[in-house]
C-alpha cells in the first residue's frame, strides 16, 4: 500500500502551485517573438498613416499647419460629403439591422424548406464585390434596367419611372442591400446559440410571438446586433465602390471626395486632410461601439 | 384552477419515426403521475404534446375538459420547468417571475404580491434582485420553478426538473418539490424523469414507457412489488429477472428448487421469476442458490454481488461485508418466497 510521502511522488500537481505546468519562456525569449509582428505592423500600417497624417499638416507653400484642415472644413463640398456620408451610413446601418434581424429571425426561427441552403448564401454573399450588387441593382433598375424596360414596353412611355438609382436613395439601397448579410452573419450565429427552452418556456408562460421576439430574442441578440451594425457603420462610412458604381450625380461622400481631391484636383492635402478626418470618424466610432458593447456585457 | 390531463391514443411521428404511439393515459386533478423510462422512450414527447411544443398525428389531449390540442402553446395555461432551468438570463430573479404574468396581462398592481409569494414558497425570496449567472443551479431551478407556478397553473409540467443537480442538491429538490405538492394540492403534475428514486419518491403514479409506448401504469408500490412485465421490473429497481420453469407451488432454476407463490400460472411453463437484489441474502437459507462470484462491487454501505447461478447472473446487494468473498469463489444466495413476483407477463408456453 502506498504510503502518503509515495503519493506526492504520483501526484505532483499537489506538491505547490504551479507544479506540473510547463516552465515558462524568459522574458527576453517572449519579447524577441513580439518584435516581428510589431515591426510589420509599423512598416505596413502605422508608418504610412503617419506619412498621412504629416502629409495633411503640410499646406502646398510648405511647413508644418493646421491651415489644410482650416481650408477644408471652411470648404462647402467637405461639409455637404461630410453630411451626406453620416447620413448614408447611418441610413444604411439602420436599414440592414431592420431588414437583417427580420430576415435572421426568420432563417433561424420560422421552419420552411431551403433555410440552410439561404443561411449557407448568406455566407458566400460575404464573399462578393460591392460593385457586383451595385451593378445587379444597375441591370433591373437603371434607367435602362429591366423595370423601366417593362415599364416602356407596357406602356409605351419613353421612360420609365424608376429613377432613384442615381439619387441618394439609390446608394442608400445598394448599400443596405450588400451590408445587410454582415448584419445577419453575428445574428444567425447568436440564434444558433439561443436556449430554444427559453422560448418554449416563454410561450409556455402565455407569451405570443411579438412578446418572445422583443423581451427574449432581442436582448440575447444584442451583442450580435452591435457588432455587425457597427461593423455595417464602418463599411459605410469608408464605402467606395457602391457610390462610385451608381453614378449618382451629386452624391459626394469622404472617400469619394478623398478620390476626386488626390486623383482629379491633385490636391494631396486636402485629400490628405478628408482621408484624416474620415479616419478619426471610423476610429471614433468603433471606439464608442466598444464602451457601448462593454456595457451590454457583449 | 383545478384540471388534470388525459391523453387519448396520442402519436407522435416525426417523418416515418413514430416517437409516441397510441398513448391512452390520465393524470387525475391534483395527482403527480410521473412518465418513466430510458432515453427515446416517447417520455418527453408526451409532455411536450400537453405543452403544445410537438402537434399529435392522431389522438387528442385534454387539458381538465378542454381539447387542447389544436391550441398554441401560450393558450394553453400551463406551468412548465426543463432540466437546463431556462431562466431569461437578462431579467432579474423577480422579473423572471413577473414574465408569465405581464405575458397574461395580469393587473400591473397583483404582480408584485404574487412575484413575492411565488419565491416566498420555493424559498428564494432573498434572491428577487439578483440575476440568474448570480444563482447556483439549485436556486435556478426554484426560480424556474416560482416562475411557472406564479402564473398559477392548473397543469405543472417537470421535464428532468433535477437532472441537471448534483445528488445532494437533487435529495432537498425532491423534498421541495414534494412540499409544493402539498401546499398546492389541486395541480396536477406531470413529472418526466429516467431516474426511478425521483418517479418512487414523488409520484402518486408511475407511467412506464419503453419505445414510444406505455408499458405499465400503476402506483409506485405496485409497479415496485408487483411489476407486470419484465421491462418494468428491470427499470424500476433493476430487479433479478430468472427464466424458470414452473410447477406445482414451486419453480425450477436449473437444479434448484425454489417455492413461490404460482398462483396463475399453469405448471409446466417458463416463465421469468423477479427477484430485487436488496431482499437476496448472502449464505445458506430457504430457496437457496448456489454459484461462483463473478463479480464484487463495493458501494459504502453495501456490497454488490454478482453470482452466476445455473447460466444466470444474479445480483445481490448485501451491507457491507467485512470478509467480501473472493472472484470464482462458491457462495449460496437465498430469499424469502414472499420476495420473490412470478411475472405474469414473461410466462411463455413450454415448448
Amino acid at each position: 500500500m502506498p504510503t502518503r510521502s509515495a503519493l506526492r511522488n504520483i501526484c505532483p500537481q499537489r506538491e505547490g502551485k504551479g507544479a506540473g505546468k510547463p516552465p515558462e519562456r524568459p522574458r527576453t525569449q517572449r519579447a524577441f517573438w513580439v518584435i516581428p509582428p510589431v515591426l510589420a505592423l509599423v512598416l505596413t500600417f502605422l508608418y504610412p498613416l503617419a506619412l498621412l497624417v504629416q502629409q495633411s499638416f503640410t499646406p502646398l507653400e510648405g511647413g508644418t499647419s493646421v491651415q489644410p484642415y482650416v481650408d477644408v472644413f471652411e470648404d462647402p463640398a467637405f461639409r455637404e460629403a461630410l453630411g451626406t456620408t453620416v447620413w448614408l451610413a447611418v441610413g444604411a446601418t439602420v436599414g440592414c439591422l431592420v431588414l437583417g434581424f427580420v430576415l435572421a429571425l426568420v432563417i433561424a426561427f420560422v421552419p420552411f424548406p431551403g433555410a440552410k441552403g439561404v443561411a449557407r448564401f448568406v455566407d458566400v454573399f460575404l464573399s462578393f464585390p460591392s460593385f457586383l450588387i451595385t451593378l445587379a441593382l444597375l441591370f433591373v433598375y437603371g434607367t435602362v434596367g429591366m423595370a423601366n424596360g417593362l415599364w416602356t414596353d407596357v406602356t409605351g412611355a419613353a421612360s420609365g419611372p424608376f429613377q432613384f438609382l442615381t439619387t441618394p436613395w439609390g446608394v442608400l439601397l445598394a448599400e443596405i442591400t450588400y451590408f445587410t448579410p454582415f448584419v445577419m452573419r453575428p445574428l444567425l450565429a447568436a440564434f444558433s446559440q439561443l436556449d430554444t427552452a427559453q422560448i418554449e418556456a416563454a410561450s409556455s408562460l402565455g407569451a405570443k410571438a411579438p412578446r418572445i421576439v422583443r423581451q427574449v430574442i432581442l436582448p440575447e441578440a444584442l451583442p450580435a446586433l452591435a457588432a455587425g451594425g457597427s461593423l455595417v457603420l464602418i463599411m459605410c462610412l469608408n464605402e467606395f465602390g457602391i457610390v462610385l458604381f451608381t453614378g449618382a450625380k451629386g452624391v459626394t461622400t469622404l472617400p469619394t471626395l478623398v478620390y476626386s481631391k488626390a486623383i482629379l484636383e491633385s490636391d494631396w492635402t486636402a485629400a490628405c486632410v478628408v482621408a484624416v478626418v474620415n479616419v478619426v470618424i471610423s476610429v471614433g466610432l468603433y471606439g464608442l461601439y466598444r464602451v457601448v458593447s462593454r456595457r451590454v456585457g457583449a | 384552477m383545478s384540471s388534470g390531463i388525459r391523453f387519448d391514443g396520442v402519436s407522435v411521428a416525426y417523418g416515418s419515426a413514430t416517437v409516441l404511439d397510441s398513448l391512452d393515459l390520465t393524470v387525475e386533478p391534483g395527482e403527480v403521475m410521473a412518465l418513466l423510462g430510458p432515453s427515446g422512450s416517447g417520455k418527453t414527447t408526451a409532455l411536450r404534446a400537453v405543452a403544445g411544443f410537438v402537434r399529435p398525428v392522431r389522438g387528442r389531449v385534454f387539458i381538465g375538459d378542454r381539447d387542447v390540442t389544436e391550441l398554441p402553446p401560450h393558450r394553453r395555461g400551463i406551468g412548465m420547468v426543463v432540466q437546463q432551468y431556462a431562466l431569461f438570463p437578462h431579467l432579474r430573479v423577480a422579473d423572471n417571475v413577473a414574465f408569465g404574468m405581464k405575458a397574461q396581462k395580469v393587473a400591473k398592481s397583483e404582480i408584485p404580491g404574487r412575484v413575492s409569494e411565488a419565491l416566498e414558497m420555493t424559498g428564494m425570496a432573498a434572491y428577487a434582485r439578483r440575476y440568474p449567472r448570480e444563482l447556483s443551479g439549485g436556486q435556478q431551478q426554484r426560480v424556474a420553478i416560482a416562475r411557472a407556478l406564479a402564473i398559477r397553473p392548473g397543469v405543472l409540467l417537470l421535464d428532468e426538473p433535477l437532472s441537471a443537480l448534483d445528488a445532494q442538491l437533487r435529495s432537498g429538490m425532491l423534498a421541495e418539490l414534494a412540499r409544493l405538492h402539498r401546499e398546492l394540492p389541486e395541480v396536477s403534475i406531470l413529472y418526466v424523469t429516467h431516474d426511478q428514486v425521483e418517479a418512487l419518491t414523488l409520484a402518486d403514479r408511475i407511467a412506464v414507457m419503453d419505445k414510444a409506448r406505455l408499458q405499465d401504469c400503476g402506483t409506485p408500490q405496485e409497479l415496485y412489488r408487483s411489476p407486470r412485465t419484465e421491462f418494468t421490473a428491470s427499470f424500476v429497481g433493476n430487479a433479478n429477472l430468472l427464466p424458470v420453469r414452473v410447477g406445482d407451488g414451486q419453480v425450477r432454476l436449473g437444479e434448484a428448487e425454489l417455492k413461490v407463490d404460482t398462483a396463475g400460472v399453469a405448471s409446466g411453463v417458463t416463465a421469468t421469476l423477479c427477484v430485487r437484489p436488496h431482499l437476496v441474502g448472502l449464505g445458506e437459507g430457504t430457496n437457496a442458490l448456489r454459484g461462483t462470484v463473478a463479480e464484487v462491487q463495493w458501494r459504502g454501505a453495501t456490497h454488490r454481488l454478482y453470482v452466476d447461478v445455473a447460466g444466470q447472473r444474479v445480483k445481490a446487494d448485501v451491507r457491507e461485508l467485512r470478509q467480501p468473498p473472493g472472484l470464482g469463489e462458491s457462495v449460496a444466495l437465498h430469499f424469502a418466497p414472499e420476495d420473490a413476483v412470478l411475472l405474469s407477463a414473461g410466462v411463455a408456453a413450454d415448448e
